[in-house]
């Protein structure tokens, strides 16, 4: 009874087909107040129907979704007041200024934020009286979150809030997500960037298929992979063909944990870098081939979406 | 809190439009224009002419040449009743055809005239029966009844007077219904209406703002088309300017709710435009703007004493023309606030929101 209560959000069986396609296909989540969870997966997995059947603008061929412990079908105009909600492609009156923009969506609550402190939050005092078609898309994206703001929502739905923006607006919008996380407000954020994901998640929920395939923190995620590291070989085609390494030969070496082949050449996660590398050259020096790429990089997400379903995010 | 919400959305309409230099130009332009084209059709027009001409006679047949002359002489003056040319026996059916005259005047072999023209044009019917009268007088015919005529010139009952009200009912119509569909199809295939849906906002709210942003900008267009009406075309204001301004302003509101149900669905400015049309086109036909609709058959009266064009001209009318009152008025009005009222909750129940 104590957890349900602070459960923000709870998705039980959740389904949706449009025609042949299965979109969703039996996804559970519970998020507790507070926290900022991520939905995170590559395009077309379902995440855009997830979240907008979470705030109430599509609905379910089945599957249970009550928010702040309430439920669509009979309290829509309470929830309504006390979600804020960015759509993934929100287009806003070009012809109207930050300022007015806001103003019109704070007179639709009763009870919210100065739209004054909200542009601040979203850092467009610069862009105050500038009209929306003379924005980049960095600074429409914020604005964009600042009309989710203005009605002081308990629970905010973010749904790919930085795709397609660059690495400088990026940023921004972290800053102003993390912001809204020092104030202790529930979000649910849909990515397809896994940086994104670990830099503002509490909790993720990696999705595939329209279905929940992993669920943690970022580290326990990174963690189940059993390996701190990942180290990328490349194989040039004479060498490969003159004197084959097979990867089931790598697999076999000690500390490495898994791998698989890639385009060119292969992808080991290790549990220490230390380790491996002495018997990767060693192996190579013995084969007389020489490694056309040797990287190494820490664990990441993106490693954890690649071991649980063999693709990359970005493959889709 | 509630009506700040109203005033907001209304406000963001009146922005977005005046925003749009184009939309702002057409707007008042365009009955400018049009007004403008009207004074030139009908500021001091001559009395009509009847255009008529009249195959060559040949040479030696003077009976031919006796009609000629009379055909010639009556012709001459400004104020003649009749223009008359001659032309060759080959040129009649293009003539008719192209009907740059009313009436072909062909000579009979032995004396008399034929006369050639479309009994279903009634100028050309107007043009036979004033060039018989003349031939006829000139042969001798002596008219045994004597007369009197008294030409109306007087405000209010020339044409001009007729259709200034029905021009300013039609651009009523067309102005609300148009500036509204593609306005909220063009919101909806940009998904702000979906943005909306997703706020709090009484969505009767979103849809009157539309109707009440229709009544800032009819104001202007009242003012421009009544007063060049008034001012250079002098067609009389006789009743209330109050009454006058009502009644535009509830069908203004009635087909600012009938733009509201015909955007209601449609998601491509192309869908919308078609269905625009498909509903403004009886009433183009039927509603009595460019001649009375008392025209139309009985049967059909029903219907078109129903539409909201026929009830919105017909009330300009009287007022403008007859001087009528508020109480006069009322079933007019009444029409207007059932398609006000019927439209806006039929919209408000079908709109699609994504």
């Amino acid at each position: 009874m104590q957890a349900s209560a602070q459960l923000a959000l709870e998705v039980t069986g959740l389904r949706k087909s449009y025609g042949d396609v299965i979109a969703v296909n039996g996804l559970d989540l519970r998020i507790g107040a507070g926290q900022c969870f991520g939905l995170l997966g590559p395009n077309g997995a379902g995440k855009t129907t997830t979240i907008e059947i979470c705030e109430g603008l599509n609905s379910p061929d089945a599957g249970t979704v009550r928010i702040l412990g309430k439920s669509w079908d009979t309290d829509e105009s309470w929830l309504r007041t006390r979600l804020g909600i960015q759509l993934q492609e929100t287009q806003l009156a070009e012809k109207l200024s930050v300022f007015e923009i806001l103003t019109l969506f704070r007179s639709f609550y009763e009870h919210g934020r100065t739209v004054d402190d909200v542009i601040d939050l979203v850092q467009l005092g610069e862009k105050r009286t500038a009209r929306v078609n003379s924005l980049s898309g960095g600074q429409k994206q914020r604005l964009a979150v600042a009309c989710a703001l203005v009605g002081d929502p308990e629970l905010l739905f973010l749904d790919e809030p930085t795709t397609g923006l660059d690495p400088q607006s990026r940023r921004q919008l972290w800053t102003v997500v993390e912001g809204l996380k020092r104030e202790g407000r529930t979000i649910l954020l849909t990515t397809h960037y896994m940086d994104e994901a670990e830099r503002l998640c509490d909790n993720i929920a990696i999705v595939d298929h329209g279905t929940v395939i992993a669920l943690g923190t970022p580290r326990e995620l990174i963690a189940s992979l059993g390996a701190d590291h990942v180290i990328r070989l490349g194989v040039s085609s004479e060498a490969e063909a003159a004197h084959p390494i097979a990867l089931s030969e790598l697999l076999a070496l000690p500390d490495v944990t898994g791998g698989r082949e890639t385009a060119a050449g292969y992808e080991l996660r290790v549990s220490s870098v230390q380790a491996v590398l002495p018997s990767l050259l060693t192996m190579a020096a013995q084969r007389n081939v020489s490694w056309s790429e040797l990287s190494t990089h820490s664990a990441s997400l993106e490693d954890v979406f690649v071991a649980l379903t063999g693709r990359e995010l970005r493959e889709g | 809190m509630r009506l700040e919400a109203l005033k907001q959305l209304t406000l963001a309409r009146f922005r977005e439009f005046i925003r749009e230099p184009e939309a702002v130009f057409w707007t008042f332009v365009f009955p400018l224009l049009l007004a403008g084209g009207l004074a030139i059709a009908f500021r001091d027009r001559k009395q009509d002419q009847s255009i008529i001409a009249m195959v060559a006679p040949t040479a030696g047949d003077s009976a031919a040449m006796r009609i000629n002359a009379a055909l010639m002489h009556a012709a001459t003056g400004d104020s003649a009743p009749i223009r008359s040319r001659t032309i060759s026996a080959d040129s009649i059916n293009e003539v008719l055809r192209t009907g740059t005259s009313a009436l072909v005047v062909v000579p009979m072999a032995g004396g008399g005239v034929e006369y050639r023209y479309d009994a279903a044009r009634p100028e050309a019917r107007a043009a036979r029966q004033l060039t018989d009268d003349i031939l006829q007088r000139a042969n001798g015919r002596r008219d045994v009844l004597p007369i009197r005529e008294v030409t109306v010139r007087e405000r209010g009952s020339r044409y001009i007077d007729f259709f200034v009200p029905g021009l300013l009912g039609m651009n009523i119509m067309g102005s609300s219904i148009w500036s509204l569909a593609f306005a909220i199809v063009t919101q909806r295939n940009k998904k702000v209406l979906k943005r909306l849906a997703a706020t709090p906002m009484s969505r009767l709210h979103y849809l009157t703002s539309f109707v009440l942003s229709r009544l800032v900008f009819l104001a202007v267009e009242l003012a421009v088309l009544l007063g060049f009406g008034s001012l250079i075309l002098g067609v009389p204001i006789r009743g209330s300017i109050v009454t006058l301004v009502l009644v535009a302003f509830v069908g203004a509101a009635a087909f600012g709710a009938i733009g509201l149900l015909v955007s209601s669905r449609s998601r491509t400015v192309e869908g919308v435009s078609g269905l625009t049309n498909f509903v403004m086109l009886p009433m183009w036909i039927f509603s009595g703007v460019f001649f009375s609709s008392s025209n139309f058959p009985a049967v059909i009266q029903p219907v078109v004493q129903a539409l909201p064009l026929t009830a919105l001209v017909n009330g300009l009318r009287a007022i403008m023309l007859q001087g009528a009152g508020l109480g006069a008025v009322l079933p007019q009005l009444a029409v207007l606030a059932a398609y006000l009222v019927v439209c806006l909750t039929v919209a408000l129940k079908i709109f699609r929101w994504q």
